[in-house]
């Protein structure tokens, strides 16, 4: 079997593998639910995420170890990961054919003649990589010796902004929250972005073959960078040649093989390989006869201009002040989130929490929590089929990098073990006087009250009998339950069991029914009736609902049920939330 | 660039030819204009037909009955209940597809009392196929995501473990609907598409404590059959199961108060919520079945105006005692 279709059929499977992975990433036990699927495989065998996170936080987080593999992989053969494993490149190779399909060889060739904008992805790649060591560097500096008057801790910030980038954080985003939602129907506010760039980078492949790979991917950087070591290679094994670069018609790295090759640009796709007619090119452990690049075409300054720039982009992105005193009390993050700065430190956005929550109430933030929060996950309780359950945890258990931190339930809901430290709160419910029906309107309502799932309630009621306007009527005459007033009523109006009477100085009597001009007193309420000549004032029984700041898990429940659609009545805001001590809003 | 070819000579023959596909062309372009010719534009709301009228799935001839039985266990209360009302082939005759109205409304597990207690669903589901029901399907519109609740409450296990089916409301099974003299179910959402493919309904509800309505029973269950954003309808709560009331007439309810939940309903969410008040209900006049039940929460007909206003609708009666079985 030709190498070319064991490659594709490698290309196919992991791709499937993928698409398998997003489509079971949802909670139960069925063959194709969540069950025991490695969904995160991808992000872990992905070094780029781990070498983020390792600078980020000075840890690997538990399967992103698996990056070790990839990266010892590519020591020995080069950037396998990028032409036989990963998903976006598979789906930008297939792009590409169609791109250059039926177009002459001579075309072909000119699309993959090597390009000097190949370097732009070092340079993101160094930015990336240098915005999540700030805090590396601070570590380090703070454990050499010297002048003990050391600035405090936090002028360098760790900005882990890899998954805005990163091929597979991009294709799990894409997949969890623009493909796999569009076919079941569902929106996730925000996801147009998400969808735009995975299909415009689609379409550049129509035009050049793996686009993103060759000019944006930092972890084929990262691969390339590592694949100038690599003991297995693409090269020539004489030095002549006819020049008839057919070699380069197929050539998915555009690394120039019927030349000097560029070694880190070669992807692997073994194209180069069969089309020689002279048999020239071999996959081999010795460089090319020809010679090669074998670094990437960067320059010492080009490098150190990068790794400043990301140095001082992450505290610049910190200026805008989300992740401190400017904080966006609309941000309320899913359960398990860390502190905002730790949060921030680990997040890829792939969209993981968001994919597996049940109710679908987490999606990818905008600019609300800054430009280092766009995608990181959010609640919102206008989207989803509920608020947050209570007694769910499945977002912080997917989370490859802890970002979330696994939670038990019986650490969620403060029992057990956690009985001490009481509920998760991921923020606390607000009633909008000025919107709620029954504040606002004079009109029974208390939909929150009704689903809030915390036993006890943390919504309460009071009680108020509010005149209803225009409703002091006289009384004509009164007869067994049936008062007549002076007035013109619309028949039935106040039938509903929400509407009381009150003569002078009485107690309120529950309306059963009202004619054109008359009262239906409820039998067990009847037996004070107003006097005759009299004055008789209508009221509605409200049911008034606060919020008990010590129950309050900030769930949101009450917020997605509120009846009030556009803005609701009832809003959750971050107040209060557990993850963030300085948010502390009430002393119990 | 294609040559041009020359023009072809400008004879008669080509000229009919000519005229007579612009003519066909003619006519074929007002044809489709004539055929999506609307000459009104969109009707208001009220004028489109909303839903032809839901049969009434009580049997017919029958005395009104209602049956209370005690006990600490569902499934002989179910059993004890079903034989006091006659057997349960009084209701259900061979052939017969059966739609189970559970309250699955929230994802709690079953011991907590939210949701219909899934020996009820099985233990019912049981005697209808053995009175010879050929389908027996259970339904409801839950407030949480429903395959969860379906899942949690343990009612879908159940449900399989009798041989019934789990119908989760889906988009596609709800249809408009306007009750007939409703005033507040008008072009309303209705789960109806499990609706249409039976010949009877039996309601299983718990007994539940609600803030707003004063009690979450057997015509409370029906809020279940409706979608869209059904949370308007608590601005008048007792209307709404007045309606409710007329909207379905069931073959059966049962009312299960081996365990009821008498504060923090609906939700519930905590042991202590629930009182082993060890009383079921069955009866085929949902009304006289929650008028009986309001006292397991401790409560009169009086506090629960919705009763009395589906009687005064027509719905049933609340005076439950002339309906006792002996």
């Amino acid at each position: 079997m030709p190498i070319v279709i064991t490659r594709r059929i490698s290309q196919i499977f992991f791709f499937a593998l993928f698409v398998w992975f997003c489509v079971v990433a949802t909670v139960g036990e069925r063959f194709s639910q969540l069950r025991g699927w490695p969904i995160n495989w991808f992000l872990q065998l992905d070094p780029l995420s781990g070498l983020g996170l390792l600078l980020a936080t000075h840890t690997i987080y538990a399967g992103l170890l698996w990056g070790v593999v990839t990266l010892g992989l590519t020591l020995f053969l080069g950037r396998w990961f990028c032409g036989w494993l990963c998903p976006f490149g598979a789906w930008q190779q297939f792009m590409g054919y169609l791109g250059k399909r039926g177009l002459p060889a001579s075309d072909k060739i000119a699309r993959n003649r090597p390009h000097p904008a190949q370097r732009v992805k070092y340079w993101l790649l160094a930015a990336l990589l240098a915005a999540a060591a700030g805090d590396l560097i601070q570590w380090i500096l703070s454990g050499v010796p010297g002048p003990s008057d050391a600035p405090p801790s936090g002028w360098l910030a760790a900005a882990l902004q890899t998954g805005l980038l990163d091929p597979i954080a991009l294709m799990h985003r894409t997949f969890n929250l623009f493909v796999i939602p569009l076919a079941e129907g569902r929106i996730y506010p925000g996801a147009m972005s998400i969808g735009a760039i995975f299909l415009i980078f689609t379409l550049l492949c129509l035009w050049v073959p793996r686009f993103y790979c060759r000019f944006v991917c930092p972890l084929g950087a990262l691969l390339g960078l590592l694949g100038r070591w690599s003991i297995w290679r693409i090269g020539k094994k004489e030095n002549r040649c006819a020049d008839c670069r057919l070699c380069e018609r197929d050539c998915e790295g555009a690394c120039a093989p019927a030349g000097t090759i560029r070694v880190s640009e070669c992807v692997l796709c073994m194209n180069c390989l069969d089309p020689c007619r002279h048999d020239l090119i071999g996959y081999r452990t010795q460089p090319s006869a020809a010679g090669q690049h074998a670094s990437p075409d960067w320059t010492r300054r080009q490098v150190m201009a990068c790794l400043a720039t990301g140095v001082v982009a992450a505290p610049l992105l910190r200026l805008d002040g989300a992740a401190a005193a400017g904080w966006n009390p609309e941000v309320v993050r899913p359960p398990g989130a860390l502190a905002e700065a730790d949060f921030l430190a680990r997040c890829l956005k792939c969209g993981q929490c968001m994919r597996v929550c049940p109710t679908q109430v987490i999606r990818p933030a905008g600019l609300q929590s800054g430009f280092e929060g766009l995608w990181t996950p959010m609640l919102d309780f206008r989207v989803g089929s509920s608020g947050c359950q209570h007694n769910c945890v499945a977002c912080s258990h997917v989370c490859p990098t802890a970002a979330l931190r696994p939670l038990s339930v019986d650490e969620r809901l403060g029992r057990g073990a956690f009985a001490q430290t009481g509920p998760l709160r991921l923020g606390m419910a607000f009633v909008d006087r000025g919107r709620c029906l029954p504040w606002a309107m004079d009109t029974p309502c208390i939909v929150c009250q009704e689903n809030c799932p915390v036993s006890p309630k943390a919504i309460f009621t009071r009680e108020v009998w509010q005149p209803v306007r225009d409703g002091r009527h006289t009384v004509r005459a009164v007869a067994a339950s049936r008062v007549v007033v002076a007035a013109t009523l619309i028949p039935g109006r106040y039938g509903t069991g929400d509407y009381f009477c009150r003569g002078e100085d009485g107690d309120p009597m529950a309306i059963a029914a009202n004619d054109a001009d008359a009262l239906i007193i409820a039998s067990g309420a009847a037996e004070k009736m107003p006097a005759v000549g009299g004055t008789l004032e209508i009221l509605i029984r409200l049911q008034q609902p606060y919020v008990d700041p010590a129950r309050c898990i900030g769930c949101g429940v009450c917020e997605h049920e509120c009846p009030v659609q556009g803005r609701r009545a009832i809003r959750v805001t971050a107040e209060n939330e557990s993850r963030q001590r300085n948010h502390k809003l009430i002393l119990f | 660039m294609k040559a041009i070819s020359p023009p072809p000579p400008a004879d008669r023959r080509w000229f009919l030819n000519r005229l007579l596909r612009a003519g066909l062309g003619t006519l074929g372009i007002g044809a489709l204009g004539w055929a999506f010719w609307d000459r009104r534009g969109p009707r208001p709301e009220e004028e489109i037909a909303a839903g032809d009228p839901l049969p009434d799935y009580s049997i017919p001839d029958q005395a009104k009955r209602l049956a209370v039985v005690h006990g600490a266990e569902r499934g002989a209360n179910v059993t004890a209940a079903l034989a006091a009302l006659g057997g349960m082939q009084r209701f259900i005759r061979a052939g017969d597809r059966v739609l189970l109205k559970v309250n699955a409304a929230f994802a709690a597990p079953p011991m907590l009392g939210a949701t219909t207690h899934p020996d009820i669903v099985s233990h019912v589901a049981r005697l209808c196929f053995q009175a010879g029901a050929r389908q027996v399907l259970v339904t409801d519109n839950p407030i949480n995501d429903p395959a969860s609740c379906f899942a949690l409450s343990g009612i879908a296990a159940a449900a399989q473990s009798a041989g019934a089916q789990v119908i989760l409301p889906e988009a596609r099974r709800f249809e408009n609907y306007s009750l007939p003299h409703g005033r507040l179910i008008r072009h309303w959402p209705l789960l109806r598409e499990p609706l249409r493919r039976v010949d009877k309904v039996i309601g299983l509800s718990p007994v539940k404590d609600h803030h707003r309505s004063g009690a979450s029973m057997a015509l409370k269950n029906w809020y279940g059959l409706l979608g869209g954003r059904r949370n308007i309808f608590h601005q008048e709560i007792h209307t709404i199961i007045a309606e409710l009331a007329l909207l379905i007439r069931p073959t059966l309810v049962i009312l299960d108060g081996t365990q009821s939940m008498i504060r923090n309903g609906p939700t519930g969410g905590s042991l202590d919520d629930l009182k082993p008040t060890q009383t079921l209900i069955a009866g085929t006049d949902p009304v006289a079945v929650d008028a009986a039940g309001a006292a397991l929460l401790d409560k009169t007909v009086d506090d629960l105006p919705h009763l009395r206003m589906a009687e005064r609708l027509g719905a049933g009666t609340v005076d439950y005692r002339s309906l006792l079985v002996k």
